[in-house]
Formats: C-alpha cells, sequence, structure tokens
C-alpha cells in the first residue's frame, strides 16, 4: 500500500463510503440462507444434478401470494425416495420458508404452495434422499410489489 | 382470532394404485412477526407452523412452515392409492390450537 497513488487513495474512499452506506442487508439475507442451506444439509454439499425442479412466475406481481411447485426426481419406492426438501429464500428477512417431508406413499415427490416474496431474488429448494445424498436447485424471481408489509 | 376454517379436495375414489393429487388451504392471516403496527409496534408472529397429512394413522406427508408462506397457507401433495381408508389433516397454530379434518377414500 506504500506506492498508493492518489487515484487509488480516491478509489478506495469511494468504496469504503459505498460500503458504509449500504451495510449489505441483501449480503446478510443471502449468508443467512446459506447457513440455513448448511444446517440442513449437515453440511454436506449439495449437487445440482437437475433432478431438484423448482417452478415459480419469471414475474410475480404481487410478493404476498407467489405460486411454488417443487418436484424431485424420484421412483419414490421404500428403497429410493425423497425424505425432505427445504425451500429457502436468499433474499426475505428471513431465509425459512418451509420443509416438506416426504414418505414412500407420495407416489412422486411434488408439492406446491404459496410464499411471500420481499423483493427480487433468488429461491433456493434443496432435497435430500433416502441415500443420503443432497440435490438442489435455484430460481430467480423478479417482484414487483413486496409481500413483506413494506 | 378469526375462526380457521380447514378445506381440502381429495378424490372420494380411485383406483388401486393410482396416484392421487391432495388438495388443502386453511383460512389465516399467517401473521409474519415482522409486521408493525401503527404505533410502530411489532405486530407478534402468529402463523400455521406445521401441517400433516394422514392416511389410516400413517404419516403421508408433512410441512414445516414458516413467516415466507403466504396468507391461507395452500398445500398441493399426491398420494398413490393402495388401500381404502381415511385421511386425517391436522394443521398446528402457534397459539397451540390444532385444526382437523378428515376424509374418506374408497379404493377399488
Amino acid at each position: 500500500m506504500k506506492d498508493m497513488t492518489r487515484r487509488d487513495a480516491l478509489s478506495l474512499a469511494a468504496g469504503m463510503a459505498v460500503v458504509a452506506a449500504f451495510p449489505m442487508p441483501t449480503m446478510a439475507a443471502a449468508d443467512n440462507a446459506m447457513a440455513e442451506i448448511e444446517q440442513f444439509t449437515g453440511g454436506a454439499e449439495a449437487a445440482q444434478s437437475g433432478r431438484v425442479t423448482l417452478e415459480m412466475p419469471e414475474i410475480a406481481e404481487n410478493g404476498n401470494t407467489v405460486p411454488l411447485k417443487v418436484s424431485v426426481d424420484s421412483p419414490m419406492t421404500s428403497d429410493d425416495h425423497v425424505k425432505r426438501v427445504i425451500i429457502v429464500s436468499m433474499g426475505n428477512p428471513r431465509p425459512g420458508v418451509a420443509t416438506f417431508r416426504f414418505s414412500p406413499m407420495n407416489g412422486v415427490a411434488e408439492a406446491s404452495t404459496r410464499m411471500r416474496l420481499a423483493k427480487t431474488q433468488d429461491v433456493v429448494a434443496v432435497a435430500e434422499l433416502s441415500d443420503g445424498s443432497f440435490h438442489m436447485t435455484k430460481t430467480t424471481v423478479k417482484v414487483t410489489i413486496g409481500g413483506c408489509g413494506g | 382470532m378469526a375462526k380457521s376454517k380447514p378445506r381440502v379436495k381429495v378424490p372420494k375414489k380411485a383406483g388401486k394404485g393410482e396416484v392421487i393429487t391432495i388438495k388443502t388451504l386453511i383460512s389465516h392471516k399467517m401473521e409474519s412477526g415482522l409486521r408493525k403496527d401503527k404505533k410502530g409496534e411489532l405486530i407478534p408472529r402468529q402463523i400455521i407452523n406445521r401441517f400433516t397429512a394422514k392416511f389410516n394413522g400413517a404419516t403421508v406427508f408433512e410441512a414445516e412452515i414458516q413467516p415466507a408462506i403466504s396468507a391461507n397457507p395452500y398445500l398441493q401433495f399426491n398420494m398413490r392409492a393402495e388401500d381404502s381408508g381415511e385421511f386425517e389433516f391436522i394443521w398446528v397454530d402457534d397459539d397451540g390450537s390444532t385444526y382437523t379434518k378428515k376424509q374418506a377414500l374408497s379404493v377399488s
């Protein structure tokens, strides 16, 4: 740093000012979301294997009620089935959305609900299979009007 | 609070081995605990935090629900119909109250 030019100093100062002005609420939300996922997987790696599908609208006009459908490619037999699926928001005040517990009785691993989205963000679905593996996917939803009373 | 009314849409009959779709909804405000009232004070959280679907006593599907689920929580899932029997759907409120609904399914 001892060879810092005037230009470096200015850009550094500007950068610091930006950091100070926006204390990174979005970063915090994403960190919380990652922590939530890690707690679910117990630190195991979740593969983006294409086995999990998360269907949500590309653009949600009303963030208060956004339809969501998650499905996992699985035969749903007692030997090979989906145990749990967690839905995590990357941009809401709290990351947790819902955890679905499936059983071989379901026939297909599929569930739908409606969720709140505070703003445009990624939504993540992570599935735990009976063989102990984890699989994930994510989708981006653009939100016109946020849905957390804001 | 206003009385929560559960509603369920399940076929009454199914062929053996057929995968049926179950749709459930309960009227509930799902107060997130993050909103403030006019005085700027937080409105306490009150949500449906758990939903369980049983068939002949065995748990088919369960959902742990957070405040990010919309008001009047809707849940849809499936079941492979193997035997005739009865569904029991249970919703658990933060205040400890539970709402249940039963429905018979005849499998042929």
